[in-house]
């Protein structure tokens, strides 16, 4: 038997994919011309599915930020963290962002996949358990499938899915670590944190959670779900990442904990791998500066362009996620349709992520949407406008029946 | 087994069983292909215990873990990831179902 064939079945799922001319999974940026638009396939496209939530990576001071930095640092540190790749700077950004949740520790990682499996994957031994949600990233599960700790997994955001796992833990010795997110990534809906917390306390668990997508979309300085919830104190481990708001690439995680620095020579995610480059680390930094002083303004605009496209789209008929949130996921009936139906906005000059199954929870196919504060109104309106149609014509919405008045 | 027992069977199932004595095998049976029957092939073949979940029914691997905690909180167990790896049959869910009923 070779090596690929147990990929056998899915590369035949693939080439369906394929036969629809355009490959979601393979899309070339030509060129990126501003967080909201970029030339693919020869066209200039709206941008609409970055996770580039305050539009930082065109940001003129975080962009000079890292200039300066490879000018007088160069292009990368060459080395991991305990050996010679921490320059001051990596220092100071671990406390500037340690500074801006309150919390005494910061450990920074060079990408977010790599806090989690490093941070999960190294909290936990043999004799622990890890309770997770359902609907968690893949960095989570893979860090759990490091562990040797025993793993359970709850109802996507039931609190009481959780408290009953909990409690059939009884009173077997061994630490509970619960891993939840702040908004997850395919619906944009966030987690019910305080009363998630509530159940962790009862039953002395440790709480760790993933806000991603929630730095500087949440909160009134921007700090997250913990933040928003009122629970910034009862969350044990924050981690986070550079990739979506702050518009580089990295990860991080905070806490009080005493012993928290020993992770430092513990962590092979954090020990076994170069860090981050010194540009990295100087656009990161500014761009936490950027979301201290206009956070306020950018996060206006990105939940009203939320609003915009997220009512405006119910209106027309689609069918999405629960909630307003900075991702907004479009429920489609199967995967061929997504995909007919992503090639379409496309071929419209509006680009937007897919999800299929088995990549998404409860087997649904979406297109996946993310709100940049920089778009515009007319931007989103347009965008509905291209939806609808699109979603007419592929019998995803009903038509609308014009009642005529008169006599038969 | 009679109608009538059969039919105290099916009302058993539909609530949370915290008694072992109301938990037989037959009754985890009865639930596990009540939840496999959404999934069962074109050809209709029935759900027994030799049935590779992952294989004689169109159900991906997400949906299974699905499976998985429905089960867990009508049975009132908790099913670790890494032991739900390795239940391919019916009967293997049953058993790993009963085994940490008796364990409590």
């Amino acid at each position: 038997m070779g090596l690929f064939d147990r990929h056998a079945g899915l590369l035949d799922a693939y080439r369906d994919v394929r036969t629809t001319g355009a490959d979601p999974f393979q899309i070339r940026m030509e060129k990126v011309l501003s967080p909201t638009e970029a030339i693919i396939n020869g066209r200039k496209c709206l941008l609409v599915g970055t996770n580039n939530y305050f539009g930082l990576t065109f940001d003129p001071s975080c962009m000079d930020a890292a200039i300066e930095a490879i000018r007088a640092e160069g292009t990368g540190t060459t080395g991991s963290r305990i050996a010679n790749g921490s320059y001051s700077e990596h220092v100071l950004l671990e406390q500037e962002i340690a500074e801006f949740y309150g919390k005494k520790h910061c450990m920074v990682f060079t990408t977010g996949y790599q806090a989690n499996l490093g941070v999960i994957s190294t909290l936990v031994g043999p004799d622990d358990f890890l309770l997770i949600d359902a609907d968690s990233h893949a960095s989570i599960y893979d860090a759990c499938k490091m562990t040797q700790a025993e793993v359970v997994r709850f109802k996507h955001n039931d609190p009481s899915s959780l408290e009953a796992r909990l409690r059939r833990l009884g009173d077997k010795p061994g630490n509970r670590l619960v891993v939840l997110e702040g908004i997850y990534s395919m619906l944009g809906d966030a987690a019910p944190l305080k009363e998630f917390v509530e159940v962790c306390k009862k039953y002395g668990a440790y709480v760790l959670i993933d806000e991603a997508h929630s730095l500087g979309s949440l909160g009134e300085h921007g700090r997250g779900l913990c933040e928003k919830a009122g629970v910034l104190d009862d969350c044990h481990f924050i981690v986070g990442t550079f990739s979506k708001t702050l518009g580089a690439i990295g990860g991080y995680c905070v806490s009080n904990d005493p012993d928290f620095d020993i992770l430092r020579v513990t962590t092979r995610a954090y020990m076994f791998t170069a860090s981050p480059p010194p540009s990295i680390v100087a656009s990161v930094r500014q761009a936490l500066r950027v979301v201290t002083a206009r956070g306020k303004e950018l996060r206006q605009h990105l939940w009203d362009n939320v609003a915009t496209l997220y009512d405006g789209l119910v209106e027309q008929g689609f069918k999405l996620g629960p909630e307003h949130g900075p991702v907004v996921g479009v429920h489609l009936p199967d995967r061929m349709t997504a995909i007919g139906f992503w090639r379409a906005m496309l071929d419209a000059g509006i680009y937007v992520n897919v999800a299929v199954p088995p990549a998404t929870p409860n087997g649904v196919s979406l297109l996946r949407c993310s709100l940049c504060a920089a778009h515009t109104k007319e931007q989103l309106e347009h965008m509905i406008e291209v939806m609808t149609g699109i979603g007419r014509q592929m019998g995803v919405l009903q038509p609308k029946l014009r009642v005529v008045g008169g006599q038969r | 087994m009679t109608d009538a027992t059969g039919a105290l069977l099916l009302r058993t199932a539909h609530k949370r069983i915290v008694d072992n004595d109301d938990v037989t095998r037959a009754v985890v049976m009865l639930e596990i292909c009540q939840q496999l029957a959404p999934f069962q092939t074109e050809d209709g073949k029935p759900i027994v215990g030799a049935t590779v979940i992952s294989k004689d029914l169109s159900i991906d691997s997400l949906a299974v873990m699905d499976m998985v905690m429905d089960l867990e909180d009508r049975f009132d167990v908790s099913i670790p990831m890494n032991v739900v790896a390795e239940i391919h049959t019916v009967d293997e869910l049953a058993d790993t179902i009963l085994t940490l009923r008796a364990r409590g």
